[in-house]
């Protein structure tokens, strides 16, 4: 951080323009953008969250919608049955996205390539299913959130500035998290199985164990999101888990660029802006999306990353 | 009694209808190496152009046969135009390229025909039941079905074994240089590959489209299922989606009809009624699962791909 | 200086078996090798012998037949123990983890043997408990000057050394050593050569490779492979000595050898 570069510059200016997004919002009267840029944010957790085990893992997930879905019901189901305090709520987001993480990581990772694609795609589906048959809770339709998660006073989560500036310290405490932990021996263990997992087992290391646990935490991290999702949209359905929401996610890695910790933030931040953008152009903003994206892949790989002079030597 | 044998041919129906879908997507892996989200996709304006010409035209079966030429075209169009490119890279290319394939087809869909669906009715000689067993009245399309796709994979089945070209299936050929030397012309053999793969999936759709659906995300649903046979049965392996399909359309559907009862001798009938449908998605994942812990690389698997 | 001794191998196979459908690739194969000793396989094309290296390092589950390394039935002790235990192999095609930088190559290869690396904190490209012996592993085979730079970015020839250091990296006891001259130029198989000789007053070396050259300046024995089976097992002289050899393989070589 300390050169004064294109991505430098760029990183600085977006995290200035986050930061200080609430006060311009203040002064225009602009409701509308405070409340997007909270849903891009916690995208943007999601984001880095997937981005710890699809770009610095190699893992491809198509699954990982299922985690902001799991957290989120964890909040809405709670609410629902009398248990407002986000104290009990949170915890039992996180618990349910690790385990849910710990049961199909052990499974899929027994598979590689194509099949792990496949298999976790099928799944999160499973889970979706089994959200979506959940008749007390809305089944199809969804469950409303009458109150957003209770804390202790002054943390008001209603309040949508306060609201805000806490996903923003999460999303920054997030990505302080996956910084430490790629850079140390357990990220360099990922990165190597990414890199070449028979040659890590060669050299002696039992992958499995290590990829198994990665997933865990990058399921958990998003199961936070899930959570503040809820809350963002006093409002949980199965909609969120659906496997094209996954595949919103690994969009948002790749545009950004993966294998960079900052590259999901940007991934989040361009394909939600581009989506408002569009969407105000033609109602039928997906076809101009759907060859877009095809573009990035086959012309512009490294993603807004690569665009910024970040090179990855693959 | 009878309730059971419907359901078995309904499962068997299913499974067929799945079994479909699965060859394409295997088949189209095993020889290009390529994932194809976009399958369900094809699935889909099969369902929507037999819909359209058989209003046009009048006639069922004459709708339906241009339905088919027709997705065939889309399916080589599209490998000329999209698929080419992403053909040796990385899986991960292949997954978002096609995904953008998919949101593209979806809004088009919606811009030629909106946002409500179609149906598609079935002509009156075909609209009836008919006796397969003595007292066993089964419906007359649904058995048509069941023929269709057993001819199909009748057809499949001596294309791999009798022909070059099975022989370059069955070697699992995304060897270039191995095919080149077999004199094969590479770049047609992939488009027509293709055209194979997507001429199955839009059969699929559209045979199913008088009983199921005809909308927007059709596509989606059933892909999903597709991968599920694809993994049990081992990518690149069409006995093995075959096997894989059945077995998946016999639980599903059996399991829909019977889990609710059986759950009720269990739990109480409100704890049924809520586990019932819940539980009866979750078992052919279950099924995956337990394949996945046995035997990983799926039950036929030509090996590691 | 490492004493041989013949009575007591570091290395035993002992009726190693292994056939793919039709093919057999590894025949029955029986051999000890000594501690301090530099043992080469040759053998024509498709001999078996990178079939061979993989059973002994554990990719490869063999059909029948045992292993033992230092007295101990590693038969069936997966790939990851092996290298714990000091049994270190390279690859007859590079196989490094080309998108990571050169150092940390190496260090991977330390951090391997330096316990669980269920560490999540602390920078470990700092550490200098992993950077250090790397480096050294580095200076051994002369690459300490391309240390940061990508692996990719390395020659062919860089790529062999790199796999060297890679392989002495975890302080192994014995190497077992697939092709390392593959598609080097004289001055560079000269370099491995003079590497190779000075490792072998340290390791046990197992050494494939088709660069008779170098197999006969380095090797203390030689066994020669054909369609999997031992046809001959000795010293060099012995071995260029023998007619059954001579027609099998050193014959066509030396045809064909510069």
């Amino acid at each position: 951080m300390r050169r004064l570069t294109l991505r430098n510059v760029v990183v600085a200016a977006l995290l200035a323009a986050l930061v200080l997004l609430p006060v311009y919002a203040g002064l225009a009267h602009d409701r509308f953008v405070l409340t997007l840029f909270t849903r891009i944010v916690i995208l943007a957790m999601a984001a880095v969250s997937l981005n710890l085990i699809l770009g610095f893992g190699g893992m491809m997930s198509f699954g990982h919608a299922a985690y902001l879905g799991i957290g989120g019901y964890a909040v809405g189901i709670l609410a629902f049955e009398g248990v407002p305090s986000g104290l009990v709520q949170w915890p039992v987001a996180l618990g349910a996205s690790a385990l849910f993480a710990l049961v199909i990581g052990a499974l899929s990772l027994r598979t590689r390539g194509v099949y792990f694609i496949m298999i976790t795609l099928a799944f999160a589906q499973m889970a979706y299913y089994i959200v979506a048959g959940l008749a007390r809770y809305g089944g199809d339709d969804g469950l409303t959130i009458q109150k957003r998660s209770q804390f202790f006073a002054p943390l008001d989560l209603g309040d949508k500035v306060q609201f805000y500036y806490l996903c923003l310290v999460l999303l920054f405490a997030a990505l302080y998290l996956v910084w430490r932990l790629v850079n140390s021996r357990f990220g360099l263990v990922i990165q190597g199985a990414r890199s070449n997992d028979m040659r890590m087992r060669a050299i002696g290391f039992p992958t499995y164990r290590y990829k198994l646990v990665c997933f865990v935490i990058a399921g958990t991290l998003c199961g936070l999101a899930g959570a503040l999702l809820a809350n963002h949209a006093d409002f949980v359905s199965p909609a969120m888990m659906y496997w094209t929401r996954s595949g919103d996610l690994i969009v948002m890695v790749v545009l950004g660029g993966m294998g960079s910790v900052l590259g999901p933030v940007f991934g989040a931040v361009a394909l939600l802006v581009l989506e408002e953008v569009l969407s105000g152009i033609t109602e039928y903003w997906q076809i101009i999306l759907g060859p877009l994206l095809l573009l990035v892949v086959l012309f512009a790989r490294g993603g807004i990353d690569g665009l910024l002079g970040k090179v990855r030597h693959d | 009694m009878t309730l059971f044998i419907e359901q078995c041919l309904n499962g068997l129906q299913f499974g067929l209808l799945l079994f479909l879908l699965a060859a394409g997507l295997t088949l189209v892996f095993g020889i290009m190496d390529l994932v194809n989200l976009a399958h369900g996709s094809l699935y889909m304006v099969g369902a929507y152009l037999a819909a359209t010409f058989t209003a046009w035209t009048g006639s069922f079966v004459l709708g339906v046969v241009l339905a088919l030429a027709a997705t065939l075209v889309v399916g080589m169009a599209v490998e000329v135009v999209v698929m080419r490119r992403l053909y040796g890279r990385d899986h991960l290319d292949h997954v978002l390229g096609t995904f953008g394939l998919i949101l593209f087809f979806d809004e088009l869909v919606r811009l030629i025909w909106g946002p409500e669906g179609l149906s598609l009715s079935l002509p009156s000689w075909l609209n009836t039941s008919i006796a397969i067993l003595p007292g066993v009245d089964y419906s007359a399309y649904k058995f048509a079905v069941i023929v269709v796709t057993l001819a199909v994979a009748a057809f499949l089945y001596v294309l791999v074994m009798r022909t070059r070209v099975g022989m370059l299936i069955r070697a699992g050929a995304s060897n270039r240089e191995m095919v080149g030397a077999l004199g094969v012309n590479i770049t047609l053999l992939y488009t027509l590959v293709f055209g194979l793969g997507a001429a199955l999936a839009g059969l699929a759709g559209l045979m199913q489209a008088p009983i199921l659906t005809v909308q927007i995300g059709m596509g989606e649903n059933i892909l999903i299922l597709a991968f599920v046979i694809t993994v049990i049965g081992g990518i690149g392996s069409i006995r093995g989606a075959l096997v894989a399909a059945l077995l998946v359309g016999f639980i599903d559907t059996l399991g829909r009809s019977y889990l609710p009862d059986f759950l009720r001798v269990v739990l109480s009938p409100n704890a049924a009624a809520t586990a019932a449908p819940a539980l009866s998605s979750m078992l052919i994942y279950l099924l995956m699962a337990v394949v996945l812990v046995v035997k990983p690389e799926g039950l036929f698997s030509q090996g590691g791909k | 200086m490492i004493e041989r001794n013949p009575a007591a191998p570091l290395l035993q196979i002992e009726g190693l078996a292994k056939r793919f459908g039709g093919v057999v690739a590894t025949d029955d194969v029986t051999l000890g090798i000594a501690a301090g000793e530099l043992h080469a396989v040759i053998g024509p094309n498709g001999a078996g012998k990178t079939t061979l290296i993989a059973q002994l390092a554990g990719q490869l589950p063999p059909d029948a037949g045992r292993i033992r390394f230092a007295g101990e039935d590693i038969s069936a002790l997966p790939m990851h123990r092996r290298s714990h235990l000091g049994l270190a192999r390279s690859f007859q095609i590079t196989s490094l983890f080309l998108d990571l930088s050169v150092l940390d190559n190496v260090a991977l290869a330390v951090q391997a043997r330096a316990g669980h690396s269920f560490h999540f904190w602390r920078n470990a490209r700092l550490e200098a408990e992993l950077r250090q012996p790397a480096r050294a592993a580095l200076a051994r085979v002369g690459l300490s000057a391309r240390e940061n730079l990508p692996a990719s970015a390395l020659s062919h020839g860089e790529h062999r050394l790199l796999e060297l250091a890679m392989a002495l990296a975890g302080q192994p006891r014995m190497l077992l050593l697939d092709e390392p001259m593959a598609g080097l130029g004289p001055e560079e198989s000269a370099r491995m050569v003079g590497m190779l000789r000075d490792l072998k007053k340290e390791l046990t070396i197992l050494l494939v490779e088709h660069d008779m050259e170098a197999v006969f300046a380095l090797a203390d024995r030689i066994t020669v492979l054909v369609y999997g089976r031992v046809i001959a097992s000795g010293a060099p002289a012995d071995i260029r000595a023998n007619a059954q050899v001579r027609d099998a393989y050193l014959g066509e070589q030396e045809a064909g050898h510069a």
